[in-house]
């Protein structure tokens, strides 16, 4: 079990976490460390931090803490922690402030998720739409696992599911400056 | 909802892809009940999970650009917007939410895509449609006309997250017990089973970027629908059949490698179904493209006039076993008297063993 020496929180680490839980329409205040959270998150055992455990990190103003962790990023974001939190905590956005934060200052615990979602977005970019087969291609070179589910590519081919044309909107441009002018304005943030 | 069963339709990336049977399944019945779907042009794809969790604003900023060019094209203009897909449900809805929630945030999202957008048009899924009144009318009646059944076969129905969950968002059914799926399915014949699972996650795209820890939660959802009796998965989400569909294969194996009993429990988009008993053919619907094979429960489509055969034929078997038991209770009853009266004349005489009377009252 750890320890906190709470008369030794800083008073900008508070003013941090509040403000990474603001970004969310969260309260810290709110919880009370029930777990309920936790308990029917499908992903818990793959956390490090589960949500109950990123929620308190912030409580205590140990914003480093729950960035650095994988919870946030393991988060499937599900909803079922906010579905379910008897003080309407919306966990499930804390866990995306969380991880939006970590990503703006270049912390990205769990690269593999974020080598996937840079790949999506890359995808969208550049054709305005979502070509799976692209997608799959890509992220399995810039991650390594370069032969994931390659064994159903054949199954697919066949099935028409995947295919040499590549989808895409017309007006390519405009897909791109939305994409553009969003991402280069730092976003909501 | 709308007034008449016309929306912009978002067909969604997977639509031409993956999702190929979900598209012919709902096209088919869209055909049937009269539901028009007119294309928004030139839409892009919606960002899903990838956008929200880059950035709040590329969430918004992409559905909205899709949404926007629905309201100023004359042919979708005025209409709501209709989504086979869960993904693009929940992102198209979440932006409209957005932008209509107030008129500074409206213009924010005017400013991002550079376009004027009122988000005065509703989102909705095909399931919440098909669900509403007017469809699932004119689906139960088209299946009463084709007179087919799938009765007998038991379907786990399977909702997924981003169907009900925000349910601020989402304003359609109850988000752990959902009831549409399982009403639009009996319809069919078929029996929807209470089950733990409708609403549990299947991993989404950790099944790829974090398969090792995302494939207990495919695995799970089969164990449970298994141990509620269900032959089928009934799915409204491209990204929940497919990581079901496909996955199935790989879990089945590491159950065979650890002495478990594997699964035979094809996944179908509830369409699939429906089409089925609206006499749509298993290649016609793309119920030939699943990965696990989902012919033979397909199979077990009956016309109405088979099922009442079967049963009148059960029926007659039935009876002609209850006569048949009757008969010989009758002739058990009369040789255990016959040889009770037989036996009565040394019992009385005290010649009986108490093993002789056991047998008796046997």
């Amino acid at each position: 079990m750890q320890t906190a020496d709470l008369s030794a929180i800083a008073a900008d680490d508070l003013k941090l976490a509040a403000k990474i839980a603001r970004q969310a329409g969260v309260g810290l205040d709110d919880c009370y460390q029930c777990g309920k959270c936790t308990a029917g998150c499908p992903m818990a055992h793959a956390m490090d931090l589960v949500p109950r455990q990123v929620i308190r990190a912030l409580q205590l103003g140990q914003v480093e803490r729950a960035v650095n962790a994988k919870g946030s990023w393991v988060c499937a974001n599900c909803m079922v922690c906010s579905a379910r939190c008897p003080q309407g905590v919306d966990i499930s956005q804390l866990m995306l402030a969380v991880r939006h934060y970590g990503k703006k200052h270049g912390l990205r615990p769990e690269p593999d998720a974020d080598k996937f979602d840079d790949a999506f977005v890359a995808n969208i970019r550049n054709f305005g739409k979502s070509n799976e087969a692209i997608l799959a291609a890509k992220y399995n070179l810039v991650s390594g696992h370069l032969l994931q589910d390659l064994g159903s590519v054949p199954k697919m081919l066949s099935r028409g599911m995947i295919g040499p044309k590549i989808h895409g909107v017309k007006d390519k441009k405009s897909v791109r400056a939305v994409v553009d002018r969003v991402l280069k304005d730092g976003g909501q943030q | 909802m709308s007034d008449t069963m016309r929306y912009a339709y978002f067909p969604g990336c997977s639509a031409a892809g993956t999702s190929i049977p979900y598209t012919l399944s709902a096209g088919f019945i869209a055909k049937k009940i009269g539901l028009e779907l007119v294309e928004i042009p030139d839409w892009n794809c919606c960002g899903t999970s990838a956008a929200l969790v880059t950035d709040r604003d590329l969430a918004v900023a992409l559905p909205a650009r899709s949404l926007a060019i629905a309201e100023h094209n004359a042919a979708t203009a005025g209409l709501d917007v209709a989504t086979p897909c869960a993904g693009c449900f929940a992102s198209l809805k979440s932006a409209r939410d957005y932008a209509a929630s107030s008129e500074q945030r409206r213009a924010r999202v005017e400013a991002m895509i550079g376009e004027s957008y009122s988000a005065t048009a509703d989102v909705f899924s095909f399931l919440e449609l098909m669900a509403q009144e007017a469809a699932a009318t004119a689906i139960e009646q088209a299946i009463q006309d084709a007179a087919l059944t799938l009765a007998g076969l038991k379907v786990a129905c399977y909702y997924g997250c981003a169907l009900v969950r925000p349910a601020s968002i989402c304003r359609f059914d109850d988000n752990e017990n959902p009831q549409s799926m399982d009403r639009l399915v009996a319809l069919t014949g078929a029996e929807p089973v209470e089950w733990a699972f409708k609403t549990e996650c299947c991993g989404a795209s950790h099944q790829m970027t974090e398969p090792a820890a995302a494939r207990q939660l495919i695995e799970r959802i089969f164990v449970d629908a298994a141990a509620n009796g269900a032959e089928l998965i009934a799915t409204a989400c491209p990204l929940c059949m497919l990581n079901l569909d496909l996955r199935l294969a790989e879990v089945n194996k590491r159950r065979q490698e650890a002495g478990q009993t594997t699964f035979d429990i094809p996944v179908f988009y509830f369409t699939e179904l429906l089409g089925l008993c609206m006499g749509g053919g298993v290649r016609q619907l793309g119920i030939d493209r699943h990965f696990h094979p989902a012919e033979p429960q397909a199979k077990r489509l009956r016309t109405l006039q088979q099922l009442a055969e079967e049963q009148a034929a059960r029926e007659a078997a039935e009876a002609a076993e209850a006569a048949r038991q009757r008969d010989v209770r009758k002739e058990e009853a009369a040789r255990k008297k016959s040889e009770a009266a037989a036996d009565a004349v040394p019992a009385a005489a005290g010649q009986g063993t108490v093993a002789d009377e056991k047998e008796v009252h046997a």
